[in-house]
């Protein structure tokens, strides 16, 4: 009875949307979407404060939002807030599961497969490289795809590499949780310059330089690295979490 | 045409893994039809030029959900093995 | 076509949701739910023949069509918050194995009464 029921819920749902959707004015079809409609346009032109120029890679200087990537752009400089409110998100429930399963006295979980020492010694090769691909990430965020969310999971990739091919291994849980608070606050304690020396909360207070550079767009690569190091951090705590029970 | 191809190809392989993830009876195959189906989701993400979003989603589909998952089939298991 | 199959995938979702009773499965059809969505929302940015939103020295930002960058800053919180919420619900049903033994509601709530 409940089968079918939810069963012709969901297909009348489906339908709905699909019937609501198709032949709307409102609704462009799929592979039409015009941004120069749009106020995505405002965003890709850089002129939301007015000021319109042409922008060229490699020459425009001290643009109104200094990064090449626009989604970037989006993210950590005029959404910036909202990128705050998901560094809350993950922190609350960071916080969840260390509340959930945490124990006074942990070790390692026992587990019915012993890695040999050809996996254990072989993966810290592997280590490195994941390290240094998650870092990269990071500091080019505001040039190619990526920024600081891929880049700090992708650290965390690399310890849980560590966790899985080591029977005995386990992080400096204390060393991580401080390293996550600090990077936590200061993307705060950023925010609170920007309001309290100058215009607002979370602007770019450095000068944005030549787009495409290296060293260009402001504050926007401190900002991705506080939140590569945050995000990493967390996430290896939540495998550790994962991975230990109570004991001696 | 090649395109269309694709996204056609994409589409029905994600409709039919989501079937095969909600309707098996083994929770590991469960858990590693979900893995391919975030994988299809990366593909489906590059052919609509997201670049940003595919990476972020091959790094969490594939490497951090997949990997909780196992790790709570896998506390299942022992505890029984226990007793 | 892709957003068709978008639409198929949240309504497998949400079905999933409805009928299971293992709470793994329950946390695993909200995750489907979460990846349909997420395709669809990047589908409606989406214009045929675009390039993706970087800026690159063949091109400057008024001669090419890019692709709408707006739904793709929306989608990559949305992924992110996604993990979040399946960390914090696995951790939750850890906790459900370690007290109960199962993890079937229908037989925790037999127990119970």
């Amino acid at each position: 009875m409940k089968q079918i029921l939810s069963l012709m819920l969901v297909t009348v749902l489906g339908l709905l949307i699909i019937v609501s959707l198709d032949g709307n004015p409102l609704y462009v079809d799929y592979g039409d979407a015009q941004a120069a409609n749009r106020i995505s346009t405002r965003f890709i032109r850089r002129d939301v404060n007015g000021g319109n120029q042409a922008v060229w890679f490699g020459v425009s200087e001290d643009l109104e939002s200094g990064p090449a990537n626009i989604v970037t752009a989006i993210v950590a400089d005029y959404r910036s807030f909202d990128t705050l409110g998901e560094v809350t998100v993950l922190f609350v429930s960071s916080l969840g599961v260390a509340l959930l399963l945490g124990t006074l006295t942990t070790k390692r979980m026992e587990l019915e497969f012993h890695p040999n020492f050809m996996l254990r010694v072989g993966s810290r090769a592997l280590f490195g490289i994941i390290l240094m691909t998650g870092v990269y990430i990071i500091l080019h965020g505001h040039l190619t795809p990526g920024g600081g969310f891929p880049g700090g999971t992708m650290i965390a990739s690399s310890i849980l590499l560590l966790y899985l091919s080591d029977d005995q291994f386990r992080t400096k849980v204390k060393s991580f949780k401080v390293l996550e608070s600090i990077a936590g606050s200061l993307y705060v304690v950023l925010g609170l310059v920007g309001l309290f020396a100058f215009d607002y909360f979370l602007v770019n207070f450095l000068d944005n330089g030549v787009l495409g550079e290296l060293f260009s767009a402001g504050i926007i690569p401190i900002v991705y690295v506080l939140i590569g190091l945050k995000v990493g951090s967390e996430i290896s705590g939540i495998i550790d979490h994962f991975l230990t029970e109570e004991g001696a | 045409m090649l395109n269309n191809l694709v996204e056609i190809v994409i589409s029905i392989l994600l409709v039919v893994l989501a079937l095969l993830a909600t309707s098996s009876k083994s929770m590991m195959k469960t858990v590693m039809f979900l893995s391919a189906l975030s994988m299809l989701a990366v593909v489906a993400f590059v052919i609509m030029q997201a670049p940003d979003v595919a990476v972020t989603e091959a790094v969490i589909g594939s490497g951090l959900v997949t990997s909780l998952f196992v790790f709570t089939l896998l506390s299942a298991r022992k505890v029984v093995g226990k007793q | 076509m892709l957003q068709y199959a978008a639409i198929a995938l949240m309504m497998i979702g949400l079905y999933g949701l409805l009928i299971n009773r293992n709470v793994i499965k329950i946390i695993l059809s909200l995750n489907v739910l979460e990846i349909g969505l997420n395709i669809f929302i990047i589908s409606v940015g989406f214009k045929t023949g675009g390039i993706a939103p970087i800026l690159t020295s063949q091109y400057d930002n008024s001669a090419v069509a890019f692709v709408d960058p707006l739904p793709q800053a929306l989608v990559l919180t949305a992924i992110v918050i996604g993990v979040g919420t399946t960390a914090l619900g696995l951790a939750l049903a850890k906790n459900i194995y370690a007290k109960y033994g199962t993890f079937d509601l229908d037989e925790i709530k037999e127990g119970q009464v």
